[in-house]
């Protein structure tokens, strides 16, 4: 009798078709009530109007189903934004597929919970902007969001769904880690995720506000750690260590064309959310062809497998492990997409890097630069 | 955390569910950010999982139906149970 702790490579190292994604990032919308300076969303925003329909998403998600997609994240922006939220919740339970909502638990949400509990939602992941209510409305610069988001999370329990708790973790609150464990166990949440700043998007735009002090971070670390084992049983703990700081990369997306697909809220079919700032690679949307197609297209091999990797990656016994790191943050940080992650230790760039994250968090923090669509850039 | 024995009763919270994956031929249980893949013992263990029975009373049936030793069956599903209360996708409920 044995469990597979976790599913890791079941597929075989072949290419193309062989590889079938486990989950699907649904981005269903940008719209956010919220403003977080570390969100991962692009730059450039989807606006309302660009959005997919209710019959393309309920396509996508069949196609998704027979892809071999078990999982479907829902998220955005605010997913319950969404006036079909409920409808496309209800299609991944007839689908078969595990539905996650990932809320900040503001806005529509709470009077959208009892449809979405009763239309089959599995699981709730919902975002923790602060700790307290000055510090959370800050972050999220919408005032009597906390208060909003407490009311949210004692509802999700009240209706017996069980609560993931995801707090990013910055320069602004990396001392606040305890409190968070705290709250978590207040909230009746199973499971807490520490997650540091991913530098994507506007957390990328946001670095320098939000790089975390190095002794910062291996005192967190620690803590997390520690408490992990004595919360065993009672809540659940992952800890998402920071790139900058990291020995050896994280295995991003588990792996480029191999685990996920997402769907951005335009339409647009990426191996990774961040993808499209990769240059010179073509991505499909889900309007001109299916899933399958695109899952099988150029942009979906070019970083599949380890026969793109350049040195140190191409003989490092780790390749299988964590597929050389991040592409996109490999480009963001040096140029070349199939360079090797700057967060490993081996790269030659990692130097410079966390030389450039020292540098940041010793400096005084900007201030936030916080998410706004573009229309509203232009009329502030 | 809690001791796993035979007197446990193990439960599967809402948002944890067995499924089977035609498209790949195997059985998955998924729960809240993980999928755990489940050979043919593990499955029928997960099977016996109904918040009533005690780990006791789901030794006793696993072990007649496979015709293996009690002990050894015991052992494994405490071991499998441990591992999933430990992540909370397995909820214990004392036997009254
Ligand atoms: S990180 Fe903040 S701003 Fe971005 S989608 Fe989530 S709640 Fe909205
Ligand atoms: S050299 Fe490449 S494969 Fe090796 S640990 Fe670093 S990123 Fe991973």
């Amino acid at each position: 009798m044995s469990m597979q702790p976790e599913l890791a490579q079941r597929e075989p190292a072949s290419r193309g078709p062989a590889y079938r994604p486990w989950g699907l990032l649904a981005e269903l919308t940008h719209r956010c009530p919220l403003a977080c300076p570390y969100c991962s969303n692009p730059l450039a925003l989807v606006s309302k109007n660009e959005e997919l329909d209710t019959e393309t998403w309920l396509r996508v998600l069949t196609e998704a189903a027979a892809l071999g997609v078990r999982q479907v994240h829902l998220s955005g922006g605010e997913p319950t934004t969404r006036s079909d939220i409920v409808e496309i919740t209800a299609a991944c339970r007839r689908l078969g597929l595990y539905s996650n909502l990932i809320t900040s638990g503001v806005g529509a949400a709470r009077a959208k919970l009892p449809a979405l509990a009763e239309a089959g939602l599995d699981h709730v992941q919902l975002s923790l902007q602060g700790v307290n209510q000055t510090q959370a409305d800050a972050v999220g610069g919408l005032a009597g969001s906390h208060q909003a988001k407490l009311a949210f999370a004692a509802d999700v329990t009240a209706c017996g769904l069980p609560l993931t708790l995801n707090a990013v973790i910055h320069r602004g609150n990396i001392h606040d880690t305890d409190a968070m464990i705290d709250f978590a166990l207040r909230l009746g949440a199973r499971r807490l995720e520490v997650a540091h700043t991913q530098f994507y998007g506007w957390a990328l735009a946001n670095r320098a506000a939000l790089m975390p002090a190095r002794e910062d971070v291996v005192t967190t670390i620690r803590r997390v750690q520690k408490a992990q084992v004595e919360l065993k049983g009672r809540l659940a703990i992952d800890l998402v260590v920071p790139d900058y700081f990291a020995r050896y990369p994280k295995a991003c997306c588990g792996g480029w064309g191999r685990r996920l697909i997402s769907v951005t809220p335009a339409g647009k079919v990426l191996p990774c959310h961040a993808a499209e700032t990769i240059p010179g690679l073509t991505f499909f949307s889900c309007w001109e062809r299916s899933l399958a197609e695109i899952w099988a297209s150029p942009a979906f091999e070019a970083f599949r497998g380890t026969d793109w990797m350049q040195e140190p990656c191409r003989s490092c016994d780790r390749k299988e492990w964590d597929f050389g790191g991040c592409r996109c943050q490999a480009f963001a940080l040096t140029g070349d997409a199939a360079a090797t992650d700057p967060a490993c230790s081996f790269s030659p760039e990692h130097a410079r890097i966390s030389a450039l994250a020292t540098q940041e968090s010793t400096s005084a923090p900007p201030p936030y630069i916080p998410r706004r669509a573009a229309k509203d850039v232009v009329s502030a | 955390m809690t001791a796993v024995t035979a007197a446990s009763v193990p439960r599967l919270p809402r948002g944890v569910r067995l499924e089977r994956d035609s498209a790949r031929g195997i059985w998955l249980l998924l729960a809240p950010e993980r999928i755990f893949e489940l050979d043919q013992m593990a499955v029928a263990v997960i099977d016996e999982v109904d918040g009533i029975s005690s780990i006791a009373a789901i030794t006793r049936r696993l072990a007649q139906k496979y015709a293996a030793s009690q002990a050894r069956v015991e052992a494994e599903i405490i071991a499998m149970i441990e591992r999933l209360v430990a992540q909370r996708v397995v909820d214990l409920q004392e036997s009254a």
